[in-house]
């Protein structure tokens, strides 16, 4: 497959606002990406409209606040796709194809059961929540975080182990928690874990672990590697003109988080 | 025609901001001895069924969307 063979499925709905810089950042590594409306899967729509899953090889859900957080963040449109095309959407997962939720889209995918999806792909009920933030407010501001995976997640595969990334975080529910007890041993016996926050030096006290999350997880994937969810927006930071250091002695032309989207690239092109 | 509420409340443990955020604030006003408060939320639906069946609609609701089970619990009841 060639980089511009790979077609990405950025999907939206009322509420979204980040799916402008998730294409771009598909787009800037080479990829076709194209901005779906829900209702061009699941409604109806004019035959010119309509789109399926099936014809794309990367499917991304953008930050934002779909259908205004109502319920809690990312339900509605959890629901409204599982009730749809969701048996479509398990295939894609299964097909082992990648799947990104950056913050409200790492919502949704906990809301659908994709993550952490730890004994099955797609659960039927949640097994996590995206919380508020122990601050009990909206927390932004740039993250530090270092790439925790062993080598599971296809969204990380260009970022060395260990490597911390300066990426910007914005959200008011971003603590991750289960029933579980052992919820984070687990994760981190698959190489669930992909994103820790980290501070410049001790512990990732607040605020640089902005929510509370256990263990300061930032972001997961599922235990096949192909579903990662995350908090932070690497999305915001293709260029280093949005490096908050950019005039302060950071060198590298590209931003930290177009790492993730090279990655996924490198994994599906060779 | 049967008219259900939903109450969908924080499970035991789980942090409410905004319930203890609350309680700072009626302290701050003047209101003494308010030892804890707790947010819940309410959905009142009017559906057109019999109420057995309206309950155990509401209660599908809940599985499928209006309450995570991870952090709520939730009640329906007819009235």
């Amino acid at each position: 497959m060639k980089a511009e063979d790979v077609r990405v499925c950025v999907l939206r709905m009322e509420g979204t606002n980040c799916e402008d810089e998730m294409a771009l950042a598909f787009e800037t590594v080479g990829a076709k990406a194209e901005k779906v409306h829900i209702k061009q899967l699941t409604g109806v729509v004019p035959a010119d409209m309509r789109r399926s899953l099936e014809d794309y090889d990367v499917l991304a859900f953008p930050g934002g606040f779909s259908a205004g957080d109502y319920i809690r963040a990312g339900a509605i449109f959890a629901a409204r796709l599982k009730s749809s095309v969701g048996d479509q959407l398990k295939a894609f997962v299964d097909a082992e194809k990648p799947v990104l939720g950056i913050c409200n889209g790492f919502q949704i995918l906990v809301e659908l059961g994709l993550l952490p999806a730890i004994k099955e792909s797609m659960t039927q009920v949640p097994t996590a929540a995206l919380y508020n933030n122990d601050s009990g407010r909206f927390e932004c501001r740039p993250s530090l975080l270092r790439n925790d995976n062993r080598g599971k997640c296809v969204f990380t595969s260009e970022i060395p182990k260990g490597k911390v990334l300066t990426i910007p975080s914005a959200h008011a529910e971003g603590k991750l928690l289960s029933s579980d007890p052992d919820f984070v041993a687990e994760l981190e016996d698959n190489d669930q874990i992909v994103f820790r926050y980290v501070a410049p030096e001790g512990d990732a006290a607040y605020p640089w672990n902005p929510n509370g999350s256990p263990s300061d997880i930032a972001g997961i994937c599922n235990p096949a590697g192909n579903v990662m969810g995350m908090m932070p927006h690497p999305e915001r930071v293709l260029t280093r003109f949005t490096h908050p250091d950019w005039t302060r002695g950071y060198d590298s032309e590209e931003g930290d988080g177009l790492l993730v989207f090279m990655s996924v690239m490198k994994h599906l092109i060779g | 025609m049967t008219v259900v509420e939903i109450r969908i409340e924080l499970k035991k443990g789980v942090a409410d901001p905004e319930g203890s955020n609350t309680r700072k604030t009626v302290e701050s006003l003047g209101f003494k001895g308010v030892n804890s408060v707790k947010t819940v939320k309410v959905f009142e639906m009017d559906i057109d069924a019999p109420a057995d069946r309206a309950k155990e609609m509401g209660e599908e609701m809940c599985r499928k969307l209006l309450a995570n089970p991870v952090i709520q619990n939730y009640k329906v009841t007819v009235r």
